[in-house]
């Protein structure tokens, strides 16, 4: 990790030095245990204050979203696939971007760790698949592996997808991971148990939108939450209108969705609100052999009709 | 004011006759987290805990309230004659409340129990509620309540004090609507003579364990438009996604919206929190935004707790240093940081120093 | 206690259609209870929530004057969702209304001084108040000189068109009523930009001269260099502003300009106080 910290800096100094970018995007280190705060910096001096470890969960792609300048931007796997989308749906141009791509091993599920211990952790540090966690009176050794964020551990790209340079070598992609065993799980319940396990789900939910404000996808003028005229959702903790918020959040980033799990993250409840965006990148997958991200090149699944596309569900 | 002793058994038995006379609430475990929900017969308040995820301010104030009622059938003599909502008047306690959450219920009776005018949604319901509250023997490392006008045993805002130590509580009834809650609870038993004296060294002991500080000495002397221009809102603010939880999750933070929602020919005029990072909250109806940028909202935030506040009232920050901002922001603004910028800009070298959080 | 977010049933009693487009209608409300009119005891510059129950409120400056009894007038611009509701409604039909709110035109200092009107299109309804308070039998010998400088873009766009034929007949008021252009050979008043008018009519400023400046943000930006060549002190300038509001009576916190709240610290600000707050409307 500290090699690639290493590697940011030189990349992110000589960027500002040479005048290829006007900024670059990355995380600087937290305040608190595995919290790290995303930042821009203009002027190679400050490139000492970039880092990377495993708490670099945000999406960076969230902060280019129709940015004018020339940006060097750090992303791992599930960034660059965010900054495709973004290109592909002209929220940024390729020519802007200076991509530092990071091969990623996955990112630690900073609620899980929490969840562990009762005590509070006031520190945290990692030195290849060990986590040290420590606080008043104790200190426990983890395997990273082991506390991977849940979208981590079943990520199949962790290597960017488009970079101009990379902070190091590639890491192999993972193999016979399963992204989709919970949504397998829900499929096969009835439809009351459905209900009660979604209901269960968001039950406190404070609709603070930190979900889909972490979100890369989500940078509509207007949220049709926002809308007054119509006005489409309630604004109160209705039951109705907070399913309402949660499934249309999901549907507007189907075939866009690349798991980056920023959402979750971000959700300061725990909720685990990929629960129903990754139905959808399932069913785009299974219906159209469509992940979201890979290539600037093909339009995304939901803005192409093909004549073999399933059409089953006309009915 | 004498000390109560209270034992394991009398604890809970206490616990059980308060809830004959009040609504009674105390932290619960909830997926994980602990929240204030009502105790059901046989409940018992959760002790050990650092902080409640969410601030105990919706017992007073919930996230959403309806003010009013009102019938759009116009068959009706009172149709759209809008008719207040009959209000549970039923007296309720909170039991082990934080002191820092205790002291934001006196910052924002300021605002909803002005000269001018009383909140009465507000002012009735945190007048049939004690407060119970639970001092902090191991406070969190981003607590820094003893900046911000309180401390782990810190008695302002609160009815009665609770105290552990080991096995054992001990209660100060602060108030007289707490003695009254100890005398339901029936919770008699002076404690021993020198348990004053033992509970004067945990509160030195927990107030030495406070790590995190603000520095708050020089807001109040500067003007506001030096702050308000400072040159670092822009990069200190550039991680914020404007998600509202920072604003939900405090306890002094009080901003609402007003909404009127039908169903069919009835409906509800009703309010619900709301918050300065959303656009939404200034955008005027010609479209135009007096707080347009994201620096500009996150700003606001700061800027109201920090030194709107601090000079309206001129009595300290708009803040209780409860953390729960830091640890609920998904992007890791840090009020200590900003808080400590501002204290320190100085407009004329037009830098502060760097702050150490 | 008072539940103050409770507002005062009313009756639509006239609606006024008073501009070419339409897009600008005068309310005129009666109490459903006689002694609210008592309760709702307000004076020129201050503002009332207009609320249209299934659809909210609206804060909206009081057009008419406390001197004018038995009722209260609205005007109101068609723009959002309670306006375009309220835009439909009837005369009849029952509405409320919750106020009075926020301070008024410092009126106290006022007296015994010359008082300079200066409006521009739709933000003439608190300024239509103040003067129908200070011509007033009662009140006119309490004030100096009283001119008026009201612009809109065409003579069909002006409000209280009325009112301003019989004011211009007056020997007790100046008046310069001015449009940004017309084709009607039969137009008798100015044509020209607000600033301009302001700058050839409105008389000099001094310690016992004040303006009252309502517009929209660019009359405003332009008037105010005119009338700092004019003489007057930031002191001596009165304005009034809006921002977006719920509550109206300082608790709801959307509306505050640093410190103060626009609702109940304002609307009503001398431009020296604004001088030293945020430009956050």
């Amino acid at each position: 990790m500290t090699a690639y910290t290493d590697k940011i800096r030189q990349i992110a100094s000589k960027l500002l030095t040479e005048g290829k970018v006007d900024m670059v995007i990355g995380f600087r280190k937290g305040s608190i245990p595995m919290m790290n705060q995303p930042l821009f910096i203009k002027t190679p001096g400050e490139a000492q204050e970039l880092i990377w470890d495993s708490h670099c969960a945000l999406n960076l792609a969230n902060y280019v979203t129709n940015r004018k300048e020339k940006i060097g931007i750090v992303a791992k796997g599930c960034d660059s696939r965010n900054l495709v989308t973004h290109i592909i749906e002209n929220k940024i141009t390729r020519e802007q971007l200076h991509i530092i791509g990071v091969p990623c091993t996955g990112m630690v599920d900073r609620h899980k760790v929490s969840a562990m211990i009762e005590a509070e952790i006031t520190a945290i540090e990692e030195s290849g698949d060990s986590i040290k966690i420590s606080g008043n009176g104790f200190s426990k050794e983890l395997k990273k592996t082991e506390v991977l964020q849940e979208n981590c551990a079943g990520c199949t790209h962790r290597n960017p997808v488009i970079y101009d340079e990379l902070v190091g070598e590639l890491v192999p992609e993972q193999s016979g991971v399963d992204p989709y065993a919970s949504v397998r799980e829900v499929e096969s319940m009835s439809p009351e148990e459905k209900w009660n396990y979604f209901e269960d789900l968001i039950s406190n939910c404070i609709r603070c939108y930190a979900c889909r404000n972490a979100c890369p996808l989500c940078y509509c003028p207007t949220c049709f939450v926002d809308e007054s005229r119509p006005q489409w959702v309630g604004k109160s903790q209705d039951p109705t209108d907070v399913r309402t918020f949660h499934l249309l959040r999901a549907y507007h980033c189907a075939g866009r969705c690349s798991d980056c799990g920023a959402c979750e993250r971000a959700c300061p409840m725990g909720i685990k609100v990929r629960e129903f965006t990754k139905k959808l990148n399932k069913d785009c997958l299974e219906l159209y052999g469509w992940e979201a991200g890979l290539t600037v090149d093909a339009r995304p699944a939901l803005d192409t009709f093909k004549a073999d596309d399933p059409q089953d569900f006309i009915k | 004011m004498n000390l109560i002793q209270i034992d394991a058994q009398s604890w809970a038995k206490g616990i059980e006759k308060l809830k004959a006379v009040y609504r009674t609430f105390g932290p619960k475990k909830e997926k994980n987290d602990l929240e204030f929900k009502e105790l059901q017969a046989g409940e018992l308040p959760e002790l050990h805990f650092q902080n409640t995820r969410m601030s105990p301010k919706a017992l007073v104030y919930p996230q959403t309230q309806a003010m009013f009622t009102y019938s759009l059938d116009e068959s009706r003599e009172d149709c759209r004659i809008l008719k207040e909502v009959k209000r549970d008047e039923k007296p309720q306690a909170a039991i082990g409340i934080r002191p820092c959450d205790a002291l934001a219920f006196k910052l924002v009776q300021r605002n909803f129990d002005s000269r001018e005018y009383q909140d009465v949604y507000w002012i009735n319901a945190y007048e049939a509620t004690t407060l119970v509250g639970l001092a902090c023997d191991h406070p969190c490392s981003t607590c820094f309540c003893t900046s911000a006008g309180t401390g782990p045993f810190g008695e302002e805002g609160l009815d009665v004090l609770l105290i552990q130590q080991n096995d054992t509580l001990y209660a100060k009834a602060i108030t007289q609507k707490g003695e009254s809650l100890i005398q339901a609870a029936g919770w008699k038993s002076a404690a021993a003579k020198d348990a004053a004296g033992n509970m004067d060294a945990l509160k030195t002991k927990a107030e030495s364990e406070i790590s995190a500080f603000v520095e708050t000495d020089k807001l109040k002397q500067k003007k506001i438009m030096e702050i308000y221009e400072a040159p670092f809102w822009e990069a200190e603010t550039f991680s914020c996604i404007n998600c509202g939880t920072c604003t939900f999750v405090c306890p002094t933070c009080w901003c609402f919206d007003i909404q009127d929602e039908t169903h069919g020919k009835s409906g509800v005029r009703m309010r619900n929190w709301d918050t300065c990072m959303s656009p939404l909250f200034t955008i005027h109806a010609s479209g135009h935004n007096p707080r347009e940028h994201k620096y500009e909202r996150v700003r606001q935030r700061f800027m109201h707790k920090l030194k709107y506040y601090v000079d309206k009232y001129n009595d300290g920050i708009q803040c209780v240093g409860c953390g729960r901002c830091i640890r609920s922001c998904p992007v890791n603004i840090d009020i200590r940081k900003i808080c400590n910028k501002m204290n320190s800009f100085d407009p004329q070298s037009c830098s502060c120093e760097v702050a150490s959080s | 206690m008072q539940n103050p977010y409770l507002p005062y049933p009313v009756r639509i009693d006239q609606i006024t259609v008073e501009t070419e487009d339409k897009s600008l209608k005068t309310f005129k409300f009666v109490f459903i209870n006689p002694d609210d009119e008592k309760r709702f005891a307000y004076k020129s510059g201050q503002f009332a929530e207009l609320s249209v129950t299934g659809m909210g409120e609206i804060p909206i400056g009081i057009a008419s004057s406390p001197t004018e009894k038995g009722f209260v007038k609205f005007t109101v611009f068609r723009t959002g969702k309670v306006t375009s509701y309220l835009h439909s409604m009837k005369q009849g039909e029952i509405m409320g209304i919750r106020g009075p709110l926020g301070n008024a035109f410092p009126w106290e200092t006022l007296e015994g001084k010359n008082v300079v009107i200066i409006g521009g299109g739709f933000a003439f309804t608190t300024l239509r108040s103040s003067i129908i308070t200070m011509l007033d039998p009662a009140n006119r010998p309490k004030f100096k000189d009283i001119h008026v400088i009201y612009g809109a873009r065409s003579p069909g766009m002006l409000l209280y068109k009325d009112e301003l034929q019989a004011w211009a007949q007056r020997s007790d008021i100046h008046m310069n009523i001015t449009v940004d252009g017309t084709d009607d050979p039969n137009w008798k008043f100015h044509k020209g930009f607000v600033p301009t008018i302001t700058e050839k009519y409105a008389p000099p400023g001094n310690a016992d001269t004040y303006a009252i400046v309502c517009g929209p943000p660019i009359m405003i930006k332009f008037t105010q260099p005119v009338l700092d060549n004019l003489g007057y002190s930031h002191d001596n300038i009165i304005m009034s502003l809006e921002n977006r509001m719920k509550c109206g009576i300082g608790i709801c916190g959307r509306c505050n300009i640093g410190k103060d709240l626009v609702c109940k610290d304002g609307p009503v600000f001398t431009l020296s106080q604004l001088n030293t707050m945020p430009k956050e409307y």
